[in-house]
């Protein structure tokens, strides 16, 4: 399974859905992975993309779900969602996303 | 563990090289020498005729052609020479080869410089090659030199003979006997194969690494040269890794918790520098290779990331969002002393030391376009060389005067158009090239020369 999130209050959104999904399946160990859109350097897109999945990580815990089962990945600009140098590409790559492990 | 500095690996295509300085048999004449000064803005490219090397027998005959091309290749590239094309030239390579140069047949060409000489292979296998630089309107001889060394290394002998040239004329090192390492790219965007390739600066000798089941980024050389060090993504972890180059023997550097990325050595080659994220919060390290003793050196819930050494060891440059947006930072290599370089509109980002400590090459995102640009350690007198849709990670060639980087184009909704090339620019701001790699490059990270 894997389920993305990009703008703040989808974010808390989403993450409150898979906050849900992680009760109700509770042996199941995950990754958030941070990603960032192409309009930044790499290094500091690998460090803002560890801001992102550490974010998630921790509305997660606030959420009640134990941080052990909640592993983070940043992959800064590497993997982009969709392809494209616009707007709505940049907006839907800027995202995290949890990936069952 | 391994003590990463006492591996000593020899080299596959190095062999040993002597050198003699050939003496000249005329003497120099008095008055202004033939010079390129290469710190002015735009310079008229000096003529220079390259009389093929020349050899008696036919083998000996292609090292001396092919020696040539590749000399003339490095010369042209820089953008301070023009070679002229050799059909014009009226004294042949034979002729130079029993006699002195016909100094009124170069200047009938406009040649301003002339360089000759003479390919052998020795009975002992070994071949010996001579050259000599004139100043054609000065009629003397500028340098002369006799190399013997293994046949294979030809086109290393060829680049330290353009050195030679290079530093006559310049006054400056050269920079053509260095290597290149960086991220050679494949596939599409979403699923790219991102592996380290390795060539020589002219982009011959061009091999991969790794094989592209492992994203790698953002590889740097030791100042060994015998290692890099860069960022690797295996079985899901980002680590920093050191790779001898030779032997591909690969360590992750350290056990730390989180990502470590963003590497770069010392410039003793003991330590390396690097950033660790740990609960979001990137901060700078460095570890010592010899010791494995970790050393914090930020402390600031802001990303601090991109360190790079001043060539003394004594300062780190790096960039930091502590300030709001992404800046630059110079703080002393114990990390005390913290003091924000730029000011400007704009983010600033990957500095990277000069290896003549005078300047700072940096990333600049302003106003939806990249730069490359350099500015003094102090943040003052910013000049950018370089633009793109995407410009990135600058590399100083050994002697502080081109900077490499790559380039990046817009795509469109099918993923089309972004390609990734690698370019220099002197720091004049003049003669931007490309160099050719076999598919698209990003992270390009110059050598220093090979010694």
């Amino acid at each position: 399974m894997s389920a993305t999130v990009s703008s703040s209050t989808e974010a808390r959104r989403q993450v409150e859905k898979w906050a849900q999904w992680l009760r109700q399946y509770p042996n199941v160990t995950v990754t958030v992975e941070g990603h960032c859109d192409e309009r930044g350097t790499r290094e500091y897109n690998l460090g803002l993309g560890e801001r992102r999945a550490a974010s998630a990580k921790r509305f997660l815990t606030s959420l009640g779900i134990d941080a052990r089962r909640v592993a983070t990945i940043s992959y800064g600009k590497e993997r982009p969602a969709v392809v494209g140098s616009n707007d709505a590409a940049w907006s839907q790559n800027r995202r995290g996303v949890m990936v069952v492990n | 563990m391994r003590a990463v500095t006492k591996i000593v690996a020899v080299r596959t295509y190095v062999a040993t090289l002597a050198l003699i300085l050939v003496c000249g048999f005329l003497p120099r004449p008095a008055g202004a020498e033939l010079r390129i000064d290469i710190t002015r803005g735009r310079i008229e490219p000096m003529p220079i005729a390259l009389s093929q090397l020349s050899g008696l027998q036919p083998q000996e005959s292609q090292i001396g052609q092919d020696m040539t091309g590749v000399i003339s290749a490095d010369l042209e590239r820089s953008g301070l020479f023009r070679p002229i094309d050799p059909r014009a030239f009226i004294q042949t390579p034979a002729a130079l080869r029993s006699q002195p140069p016909r100094f009124a047949d170069w200047r009938a060409i406009n040649a301003q410089a002339l360089v000759h000489g003479n390919v052998e292979l020795q009975r002992d296998g070994r071949l010996r090659v001579e050259f000599r630089l004139w100043d054609v309107f000065g009629e003397s001889q500028m340098e002369g030199r006799i190399y013997t060394a293994a046949p294979q290394t030809w086109r290393r002998v060829s680049h330290i003979i353009a050195d030679a040239i290079y530093k006559r004329v310049t006054g400056e090192d050269g920079y053509f006997d260095t290597r290149v390492v960086y991220i050679s790219e494949s596939g599409p965007q979403q699923r790219r194969i991102k592996r380290l390739a390795i060539m020589d600066q002219d982009g011959a000798n061009h091999r991969f690494l790794t094989d592209g089941r492992n994203l790698m980024l953002t590889p740097r050389f030791s100042p060994s040269l015998q290692e890099i060090t860069y960022l690797a993504y295996v079985n899901n972890r980002p680590r920093v890794y050191l790779r001898n180059i030779d032997t591909g023997q690969e360590e992750v550097l350290g056990d730390f918790p989180g990502m470590t990325f963003a590497p770069r050595f010392s410039p003793d080659g003991n330590k390396v520098v690097m950033s660790l994220a740990e609960d979001g919060n990137s901060e700078i390290y460095t570890m010592d290779l010899r010791t494995r003793a970790v050393q914090r050196l930020t402390n600031h819930p802001a990303i601090d990331t991109s360190p790079s050494y001043s060539p003394d060891g004594k300062q780190i440059v790096f960039n930091s969002d502590r300030g709001g947006s992404q800046q630059l930072y110079v703080m002393d290599a114990n990390g005390d002393n913290v003091r924000r370089i730029t000011f400007a509109q704009g983010r600033y980002a990957t500095p990277v030391w000069s290896p003549r400590g005078d300047l700072i090459a940096f990333t600049k995102i302003t106003e939806g376009d990249f730069y490359i640009g350099v500015m003094r350690p102090d943040g003052k007198d910013e000049r950018l060389l370089a633009n793109g849709f995407v410009v990135e990670s600058p590399t100083w060639a050994p002697n502080g005067r081109v900077i490499m980087f790559f380039r990046q184009g817009r795509s469109d909704s099918r993923g089309q158009g972004g390609n990734s090339r690698l370019y220099s620019i002197d720091l004049t701001g003049y003669n931007e090239r490309e160099i050719i790699t076999p598919v698209d490059a990003s992270d390009p990270a110059w050598s220093p020369l090979i010694p």
